[in-house]
């Protein structure tokens, strides 16, 4: 990896001088924001998408046809005290919005979903509580290691190139509309996760810096592994190479379930420790309802344990989860870290 | 949050973090992590084969059984020329990934290509390795591609290769190594423990007294290495240390015990090994433990030899002797019969006069239990069981056995019922039998009478002859491409004589097509083309028995109408584009950017006797095996699992008459070369008399290439810097033969014994290739010396990785075989070393090379291809021929 500044280097210190006062808040699930607005399809395609067929559910779109409630979404979390604020581009890439047949706005929906992040962060900062931007590059809807055609095992619907292309317009888009991290998220297949390093680290060697990057990986289910198979070790190792400044698991398990894999990922780390769990695992609707006290009694174990320096929440998580989650955690220390070596090492 | 917590702080130890679906920390409790090598197509002949036939189902098991003999790390490896090696890394790693037993190891990428590396890093979810990159193509190259292995995240294994060639030193090893870790860790951001040194691990006991220190300059680098990088780790290809006893299992794996005894305590912790296939060092025989101690250990002067005396008793189990013996007891049919398959001529005289004791009549030994172990032979040949040499060494014995009959009899004045009589002979121009020998050979094994005309043999002699001993087959064969023409020549005579007998034609440069479209047309009764010896048996039997001939000629013929209907309707598929156009879309390098190199030694060089010991090393052995009609690639081919035992018992008898060859200087080996100032003009090359470069001494002819295609329309001209740029250059001529006394040689063998003879002919071919090479690297290193530092092993040199290059007219950079006068006559090469040409172009003795060299970086071979009229034409024009005479040189290569 090449030798690169900091795009922002007091913005960078910012952030790692909160980071070593406390543990830092990552905001709630937008999904979950976005269904309580209960949107129809002309809410979805404005007038701009009018004449489009089908873009119900595409809530990436709605940050160019409904941005107020977007950037209003993100308030609320700032509100309850949120420090990292993610942008609205979960399926923001030219692999998933081609299902809407829209790849050609992946540029826009990424810069002007960063863009109204980073307003809302703008309200709320102060000099003691600086809120930041964090640019999300979902997984995709398609794996590079995973055969779609069990009779096949060697066939791919989707190749490191495809995706770093994908991944390379993604985060210029993030990093044009101001982003201050990027993270990558929900991992199921490292192999994604990997062409978007190379995309990410290609972005930054063009540009001629670079921003802090997390990353956050799925563990999907009790066998305590990603969907491509990996140990929460191996998946480590596998991404270890981007210099993250966090890693950490996010969504498909509730708290109570994740935290065995948070702590063998903090056994291992060398960087700091990131999570943000589902509200519960899904009830018999398939919705996420675990109440925010119970949540956040799950996550004061993580704290006093000191298993993480980042807690947020992903689906079913809304601003009454992530508050009672921040009062929880507030009285303890961040999970010790060598902050100085991590924060040259990601610069490096 | 602080530095000094514990847990994460930053001094904690350094391992290597792999992964696969699991992770793999080499901690030092490891020791030694196991790098599986079988899936690798350049160390595992099997998988090689199961990936060229595309049956990757199987190699997928073959990785499975990596992993469960306990490989830690498997090494993938596709580098094989004849595969596209980047799809097949794909599609290994990709089913691969879709196995759990497995994807849980992590994968090392082995390739010498980078963008294979690149391919199978993109196919990796979890951390693996290279293997490798080196410092052989320079700081720049090498800093660029370890930049883009930190993309993808993945562990290096770096060579001890620097821009002087590959170490086989300490010292060297060391050095390049260093190097390659400073540049990796202060320039391309790597940890030290990402990095894994391989400083190359060599043969011993090759017989080459430089050889016998390999081992231990990889255990004293190594011990280097791990002082002064203890975070580094230390590997190597391991079984390449005992490629001298290939075959011998028992022996090499002790060695390997033994070599990877010592350097791990010299700490190497990683190592390419067999992991099915480890023997426990302390369970090595004493005996042979310390055979092989003083070999690795290099510890006395006599190791290799003690070594090879004493492999033959470790070979197996043990218990062949006795074995091999226990068949004496058999009876004298059954004794017959084993000599024959196996071909051992020991017994075979006193066995077949036991058995014509036993027997009524001598015929009736022929007929009975001799014919019936020929038989038997064949049947093994026709079901691949037995390969060409093999039947080759039993028609041997049986020609012994019968050679005791033949008084017996001529008392009995009865003559045995032959199957057939096939009259075989090389065409007039052409000089070339290895090929017709054999199919001889093999033909006779199987009872056919054969009438050998020899070579260079006029249409009407074969005609005459034919007519006279009443064949009923005649076999034509031939190499160059002259004799194509030739054999549309006899063809027609055997028209015009009205002849009904059918024609067998074979022969390297034949082929069905050319058979097809050229010689069956212009004769009535069935023409065959047979693409090999194994298929000549069943031709000739077909085609003289009087049952089943005519249905089978009818077949051939339609299957030949057919095949013209179909070349016809595919012949406009590709158009060519005009000569004007392809030679607007020349290669044109910028000669004034890259300026010509002067030769040191300009002007003749002749070399009457060239130690034939120095050529021996040059020697490409795999065209050797495809002349014995055995397919594979040496040096896998000896461990193949269909004909590996063939092969080496070929290999072996080929090294000993090699030796005699050598030692016994059988063989002459004569070079005569010359280094002129030239110029291109146009597609020629204009050869000059003196640096004046005012009186042209020959205009070689080129030909250029006119399929429509993206990259360059290539003629050799292109190479050589045109008279307009004023800028000066250089080519040059070479003809060598290693042919020299080959027919006293040969006069001398032992009679009867085709073996013999083939063996000489083949040997002596590959002597000749051996020393166009050596006299090549001459050239480039000192006459010259445009690549004064050039150190290449044989590898690179088969592989042609030098710079420059040395086409040869006949060959497809420059089809024209009749250019070959032109360097015949300015070299003198029938005064100088005695070579001369047949009136098709053939070369005498056959063992012999001849062409051009060019000098220019980027020269390259190519394949000219199908030409236009219009280059026809033109072609004629600057050759000052007729054009029907052009189109008869340029045959093959129009329409």
């Amino acid at each position: 990896m090449k030798s690169l500044k900091w795009h922002d280097p007091e913005r960078v210190d910012q952030l790692f001088h909160a980071l070593d006062q406390r543990i830092l808040l990552l905001d709630g699930a937008m999904g979950t924001m976005i269904q309580q607005a209960k949107l129809s399809e002309a809410d979805y395609a404005g007038s701009r998408f009018a004449d489009h067929a089908d873009l119900k559910g595409n809530n990436d779109l709605l940050t160019l046809t409904r941005p107020e409630l977007v950037t209003d979404i993100h308030r609320e979390f700032l509100k309850v005290g949120c420090d990292l604020i993610e942008t609205n581009t979960f399926n923001a890439n030219r692999i998933s919005q081609s299902d809407y047949k829209l790849e050609e706005l992946s540029e826009e929906l990424n810069r002007e979903a960063a863009k109204l992040a980073s307003t809302a962060c703008t309200e709320y900062s102060t000099d003691d509580k600086p809120r930041f931007v964090v640019g999300v590059l979902g997984p995709t809807s398609r794996t590079a290691s995973i055969s779609p055609d069990v009779s096949n095992p060697g066939y791919r619907n989707v190749d490191f190139a495809g995706l770093v292309d994908a991944y390379r317009e993604a985060t210029r888009g993030l990093l044009d509309g101001g982003s201050d991290l990027l993270m990558i998220e929900t991992v199921f297949d490292t192999l994604n996760a990997k062409a978007t390093i190379f995309a990410v680290e290609q972005e930054f060697e063009r540009r001629g810096e670079r921003w802090p990057l997390l990353i956050s990986g799925t563990i999907t289910d009790a066998s305590g592994r990603t969907l491509s198979g990996q140990t929460p070790e191996a998946f480590y190792y596998s991404v270890a190479h981007a210099r993250p400044l966090a890693v950490g698991f996010n969504c498909a398990l509730g708290a109570e379930q994740l935290k065995a894999h948070v702590k063998s990922l903090s056994q291992v780390a060398d960087c700091l420790v990131t999570a943000h769990p589902n509200a519960g695992l899904p009830n018999e609707f398939g919705e996420y309802d675990e109440s925010p006290e119970i949540m956040a009694r799950t996550i004061k174990t993580y704290a006093e344990d000191r298993l993480i320096n980042i807690i947020g929440g992903c689906c079913g998580t809304t601003p009454a989860h992530l508050e009672a989650i921040g009062a929880a955690v507030s009285e303890f220390q961040p999970r010790p870290s060598p902050m100085k070596a991590i924060k040259e090492r990601s610069a490096a | 949050m602080n530095d000094t917590s514990t847990g994460h702080s930053n001094d904690k130890p350094r391992y290597t973090r792999l992964s696969g679906l699991e992770p793999l920390v080499i901690t030092p409790e490891l020791n030694f992590v196991n790098v599986g090598e079988r899936t690798n197509v350049t160390g595992s002949a099997r998988f090689k084969r199961l990936i060229m036939d595309g049956r990757f189902d199987e190699a997928v098991e073959v990785a499975l059984q990596q992993v469960e003999n306990g490989a830690q790390i498997i090494d993938v490896n596709m580098d094989e020329g004849l595969l596209d090696s980047e799809e097949a890394m794909v599609t290994f790693l990709n089913l691969i990934a879709g196995e759990p037993d497995i994807a849980r190891v992590p994968v090392m990428v082995d390739s010498s290509k980078f963008s294979v590396i690149e391919a199978g890093l993109r196919c990796l979810q979890g951390k693996g390795v290279v293997n490798s990159i080196s410092l052989k193509e320079g700081e720049e190259a090498f800093l660029e591609q370890a930049r883009r292995i930190q993309l993808y995240g993945a562990a290096v294994v770096v060579m001890a290769f620097d821009e002087k060639g590959q170490a086989d030193n300490a010292e060297h090893m060391v050095h390049c190594l260093e190097r390659a870790y400073t540049l990796l860790t202060e320039q391309a951001g790597f940890e030290p423990e990402d990095i894994i040194f391989d400083p190359n691990i060599f043969p011993v006991a090759t017989g080459m007294d430089e050889h016998n220190n390999y081992s231990m300059e990889f255990i004293n680098a190594t011990r280097e290495l791990k002082k002064r990088f203890p975070h580094c780790h230390v590997s190597g290809g391991v079984s390449n240390m005992s490629f001298s006893f290939r075959g011998n299992t028992v022996v090499r794996e002790a060695m390997h015990s033994v070599f990877l005894y010592h350097a791990t305590k010299a700490g190497m912790d990683m190592g390419i090994v067999n992991a099915g296939q480890l023997e426990v060092y302390d369970d090595i025989d004493p005996e042979l433990r310390e055979l092989v101690e003083d070999v690795v250990l290099n510890r006395r002067d006599d190791a290799t030899e003690r070594l090879l005396d004493a492999a033959d008793r470790y070979k197996g189990d043990g218990k062949k002797q006795e074995k091999d013996e226990a068949w004496r007891e058999k009876p004298v049919a059954e004794r017959l019969k084993y000599s024959l398959v196996k071909g051992i001529d020991k017994y075979v005289v006193e066995d077949t006069e036991e058995a014509r004791q036993d027997y009524p009549t001598s015929l009736e030994v022929i007929e009975g239990p001799l014919m019936d172990g020929m038989n038997y032979v064949g049947d093994l040949f026709g079901d691949g069981r037995m390969f060409l040499p093999q039947v080759v060494k039993s028609a041997r014995v049986m020609k012994k056995a019968v050679a005791h009959l033949i008084p017996y009899l001529e008392k009995e004045k009865k003559k045995g019922e032959k199957k057939g009589k096939v009259l075989m002979a090389t065409v007039k121009g052409d000089v070339h039998d290895i090929g017709k020998n054999i199919v001889g050979v093999v033909l006779a094994c199987n009872g056919f009478d054969i009438l050998d005309l020899g070579v260079m043999v006029p249409t009407e002699k074969i005609l005459d002859e034919a007519r006279k001993a009443d064949v009923d087959v005649i076999g034509l064969s031939g190499l160059i491409t002259p004799s194509l023409d030739e054999m549309v020549s006899v063809a027609e005579a055997m028209t015009k004589a009205q002849f009904e007998l059918p024609l067998m034609i074979g022969g390297a440069t034949t082929s069905r097509a050319h058979t097809a479209l050229r010689i069956d047309p212009c004769y009535d009764s069935p023409v065959v083309w047979v693409k090999d010896a194994s298929r000549s048996v069943d031709v000739a039997r077909k085609l003289s028995s009087k049952v089943n001939r005519a249905a089978y000629a009818e077949k051939i013929k339609a299957d030949y109408a057919e095949y013209r209907e179909r070349a016809a309707t595919k012949k406009n598929r590709k158009p060519l584009i005009s000569l004007e156009n392809a030679r607007a879309n020349a290669f044109r390098p910028d000669w004034q950017a890259q300026q010509p190199d002067e030769p040191l030694k300009p002007g003749l060089h002749v070399i009457d006797s060239w130690p034939l010991n120095d050529l021996v090393q040059y020697i490409d052995w795999t065209p050797f095996f495809r002349t014995w009609e055995l397919a594979g690639r040496y040096p896998d081919i000896l461990d193949d699992e269909k004909v590996g035992e063939a092969a080496s018992s070929l290999f072996k008898d080929a090294q000993e008459m090699l030796k005699r060859i050598v030692d016994e200087k059988w063989l002459t080996a004569s070079a005569v070369c010359a280094l002129l100032p030239a110029a291109a003009e146009g597609d020629d090359v204009l050869l000059y008399k003196d640096e004046s470069r005012d009186e042209v001494l020959e205009r070689l002819v080129c030909l250029r290439q006119q399929a429509d295609k993206s990259s360059e329309n290539l003629c050799l001209s292109d190479f050589v810097a045109p008279v307009d740029s004023g800028v000066p250059d250089w080519a040059g001529l070479f003809a060598v033969t290693a042919g020299g006394g080959i027919e006293e040689a040969a006069a001398a063998l032992p009679e009867n014994d085709d073996y013999a003879d083939i063996m000489l002919k083949s040997l002596a071919d590959r002597l000749a290739e051996a020393l166009a090479e050596a006299l090549h690297r001459k050239v480039r290193r000192e006459l010259w010396g445009y690549s004064a530092d050039e150190a290449l092993d044989n590898d690179s040199l088969v592989a042609e990785k030098y710079r420059g290059i040395r086409p040869a007219p006949g060959y497809p950079a420059c089809p024209d075989h009749s250019e070959k006068e032109k360097i015949f006559k300015l070299l003198d090469a029938p005064g100088r070393i005695g070579m001369t040409l047949t009136e098709s172009f053939a070369m005498l003795p056959t063992a012999a090379v001849s062409g051009y060299y060019f000098g220019h970086p980027d020269s390259k071979y190519f394949v000219v291809g199908k030409l236009g009229r219009d280059q026809v034409e033109d072609f004629a024009k600057r050759k000052g021929i007729s054009v029907e005479q052009a189109e008869k040189f340029l045959r093959p290569n129009i329409g």
